[in-house]
């Protein structure tokens, strides 16, 4: 199946794939594990049932969610070793202590209070398991800072040293965890993570307002989503802009395999919206494109001049084909976010939110967008950077573990094969939760298994559902 | 033994690691004991033993495997690329076995497949570590700054010996976890299962014991030597001293003892195993010195441990503290 590929295509392959099907569980429990923080702070708040019921709801969602990203993000916290053991080596003493400090502040609170979350609404009171779901949705987002620290000094390293040993040393940790891309790509991934789960709670509400537009829970969860996507779409662009800009400035190869711009343009460049990038004749086929608009975007100015990567050696260019299209699935679903935010805002002032079928077939639609323009951004960014792990001085060539071909290979087709099995098992176990519509009496994670939650939640409430 | 920050640095990630294999080994080993379980009931009241916990456990493999990258990049990466296939094989254990908690409540026709999931994936982990534990002790061929063996290595006589005890020692564990948490039959049960485990585990300890001073030359000097032996001797006695509180307190059956001196079992057999290592991290290849990070990464990690470990271990024992007591099928809630 693999003949002819070597040890370390076969290692790129495999982090790419298992890399893949990580990012999205976390991608969802950051936006979700707020989400619920912020539907139990209403249901304290308001007291209303409504709330209660759909965080019970989601809750299931989340543990299946969440329980998925744990594993799939062992594999990743291993692989570095496994297959990419030469990086450990150099990068070890920088990276280590970021994703050290991740595991410190983030994975352990997420977990030590996960099991009373999920678990512990009526044993340790309502305050203290509303304290829980906070410390969950507070150790995801602190997560999310630590590995994009870590994922951003790959892409703009800075306060670094070299050692001896040929070990990438700290110089001064503040540059370190605050590199210059890092602002941009923690507000840009937060956001994402923001509207994935936006548009999935969206698509759920809209599917069950499809079918009965009078149920409360259905409203509630789609008229949050849909204020979500109208004012966070917006500003996600806006954030999505300002870390083009400082892509340009800091890995300008990586924005030019964006814009497809193989040549230099030194009296203002095109913007090309489509086209066939062609990386041997290094000229992208069949291109539409809006003369000087590129520049303006970039540069603020119709005639600025903008460099090609004909300025660079080619054993530096990353594969444009991919960067090229990627960007342009991930812009075109920011775009059709903001344009479903906008109709949203048109249908509430017309008082059509719950009732109008196009506008719910639309959100449905766009239930998945999240996920896509998440993956197609992580591929963005990732294959841009290519061909450096850490970019501009350390080669994805010379970071890969003395691994014979068969030994990466035979670890990548057993982790497609049960990655398949196991997270396809999940996704439909998740469809199904969503497939019912939320309703009065909501139970938590286990409303379908007595005899557990006869060990974990009071007799009351086994009393008052019995035995199945 | 000169004390500085890579040896505080060694003990820093040997406590990661015993916190891993006594936290995630009783619940791997009750994941193994599964089959001896065929009662549905019996299983979900198993299950509810860990389900609030099992995710805290594990993540001190994270810590573990993260902090060893931090503090030794050069072990992890000579290290990691030698245990390659125990090392895989422990994480697709870990998964099928993580994922059965969740996605067993979530399906009535599939639950018999994820119960096989969750007994054959805590197997296959634990196994794996044991292997992976006997790979590293017998030593792994090192050139420069690269492993350099072959990927067929790690699988020996010894290893799989390791991996067998391994499985035994997680397997008792297991039992004795279950027999402070259960009660009635599935309690009776326990104790009959932890009792064969129990001698399952010493032979294991007492084969791993004999066979390993054969392996090294070093090892061979550091326990029987004059006078190390004053100082290791206690080790094995100590070993014995407990193995028979442990046999009486299952014969007694008493409820929170058998646990509680399994964990000291462990730690015993553990400290045994640090005194044959230290001060190699890669025995006979690399020390702790040569493969730590600069200063500068130590330094600046120290004071994230020492003061969220201390936090962790805190908010850790209160999410026991809620979930304590015994855990039941037929009633409501806990006896506490």
């Amino acid at each position: 199946m693999f003949d002819g590929f070597d040890a370390i295509t076969l290692a790129r392959l495999q982090f790419t794939f298992t890399m893949s099907f990580h990012i999205v569980f976390p991608a969802f429990s950051i936006g979700l594990a707020s989400y619920l923080a912020v539907l139990e702070a209403l249901w304290l708040w308001t007291g209303r049932e409504v709330f209660i019921n759909l965080f019970n709801y989601w809750l299931k969602i989340f543990a299946v969610a969440f329980g998925m990203g744990v594993v799939s993000g062992i594999v990743m916290s291993y692989q570095f070793g496994t297959n990419w053991s030469v990086f450990s080596d150099k990068t070890g003493p920088i990276i280590g202590p970021l994703m050290a400090y991740e595991v410190l502040t983030a994975f352990f609170l997420e977990a030590g209070f996960l099991g009373v979350m999920l678990f512990g609404l009526d044993r340790v009171g309502h305050k203290l398991h509303f304290l829980a779901t906070l410390m969950v949705a507070i150790g995801t987002l602190i997560s999310a800072f630590w590995i994009l620290s870590a994922n951003s000094w790959m892409q703009t390293p800075a306060g670094f040293a070299m050692n001896p040993a040929g070990q990438f040393v700290a110089a001064d940790w503040w540059k370190v965890v605050f590199n210059p891309s890092f602002p941009y790509r923690l507000v840009h991934m937060v956001l994402a993570a923001y509207l994935t789960t936006a548009f999935v709670v969206g698509g759920v509400g809209a599917w069950h307002l499809l079918r009965d537009t009078r149920l409360e829970g259905a409203r509630v969860m789609f008229s949050m989503a849909m204020w979500m996507a109208a004012l966070v779409a917006p500003i996600q662009i806006f954030a999505g802009d300002q870390h083009g800009l400082n892509t340009l400035e800091h890995q300008p190869v990586k924005v030019m395999a964006m814009e497809g711009h193989f040549q230099s343009h030194p009296n203002g460049a095109p913007l090309i919206l489509f086209g066939i990038p062609d990386q041997d004749e290094a000229k992208v086929k069949y291109a539409i494109e809006i003369p000087k608009a590129s520049s303006l975007i970039l540069k603020h100015s119709l005639d600025a001049p903008l460099k090609g990567l004909d300025t660079v050696p080619r054993e530096n260019w990353p594969k444009v084909g991919i960067v090229f299209w990627s960007f342009r699935i991930m812009v075109g679903l920011g775009f059709l976010m903001l344009g479903i935010g906008l109709l949203s805002l048109w249908a509430r002032w017309r008082g059509t939110l719950y009732q109008s079928k196009l506008l719910h077939r639309f959100a449905l639609a766009m239930g998945p967008a999240g996920f896509i323009a998440v993956l197609a951004g992580w591929v963005t960014t990732e294959a841009g950077r290519q061909p450096f792990t850490v970019y501009g001085l350390l080669r994805t060539v010379d970071s890969a573990s003395p691994l014979a071909a068969p030994a990466v290979a035979s670890s990548l087709i057993a982790f497609i094969v049960v990655y398949f099995i196991v997270f396809g098992m999940g996704v439909f176990y998740i469809m199904r939760l969503m497939h019912q519509p939320p309703h009065h009496g909501e139970q938590g994670p286990r409303d379908d298994a007595p005899a557990r939650a006869a060990g974990i939640t009071p007799a009351a409430a086994l009393a008052s559902r019995g035995h199945r | 033994m000169p004390f500085d920050i890579a040896t505080l640095w060694a003990f820093i990630i040997a406590f990661a690691v015993f916190m891993y294999i006594v936290m995630d080994g009783f619940d791997l080993g009750l994941g193994m004991l599964f089959p001896m379980f065929p009662k549905k009931e019996d299983r979900d009241v198993m299950m509810n033993t860990v389900a609030p916990v099992w995710d805290g456990n594990e993540t001190w493999l994270v810590l573990g495997g993260g902090g060893l990258m931090a503090a030794f990049p050069l072990a992890y990466a000579i290290l990691m690329p030698a245990i390659y296939t125990p090392i895989i094989a422990m994480l697709i254990g870990l998964i099928f076995r993580g994922v059965a908690f969740e996605f067993r409540w979530r399906t009535q026709s599939e639950r018999n497949r994820w119960d096989i999931a969750f007994a054959g994936g805590s197997l296959i982990a634990a196994m794996a570590q044991g292997i992976a534990l006997g790979a590293i002790l017998q030593g792994v061929h090192v050139e420069g700054r690269h492993y350099a063996g072959g990927w067929w290595d790690w699988l020996t006589p010894f290893s799989i010996l390791t991996g067998f005890a391994v499985v035994a020692g997680y397997g008792l564990l297991g039992a004795t976890w279950l027999v402070m948490k259960t009660t009635g039959e599935l309690r009776t049960q326990a104790y009959r299962l932890s009792l064969w485990l129990l001698i399952a585990t010493l032979v294991a300890i007492i084969a791993v014991s004999l066979a390993t001073p054969f392996l090294q030359a070093d090892y061979w000097r550091r326990w029987f030597e004059w006078p190390n032996i004053l100082f290791t001797a206690p080790i094995p006695i100590a070993v014995a001293a407990v193995a028979l509180l442990l046999l009486k307190s299952i014969a007694d059956k008493q409820d929170y003892r058998p646990f509680v001196l399994s964990l000291v079992l462990f730690g015993l057999s553990y400290a045994g195993l640090g005194v044959s290592m230290y001060p190699y991290i890669v025995p006979q290849s690399v020390t702790i010195w040569q493969a730590a990070a600069p200063a500068n990464s130590l330094n600046f990690m120290i004071f994230g441990v020492a003061v969220l470990v201390p936090i962790i271990l805190c908010y850790t024992a209160w999410a026991y503290w809620v979930f304590r007591g015994k855990v039941h099928a037929d009633s409501g809630g806990y006896h506490s």
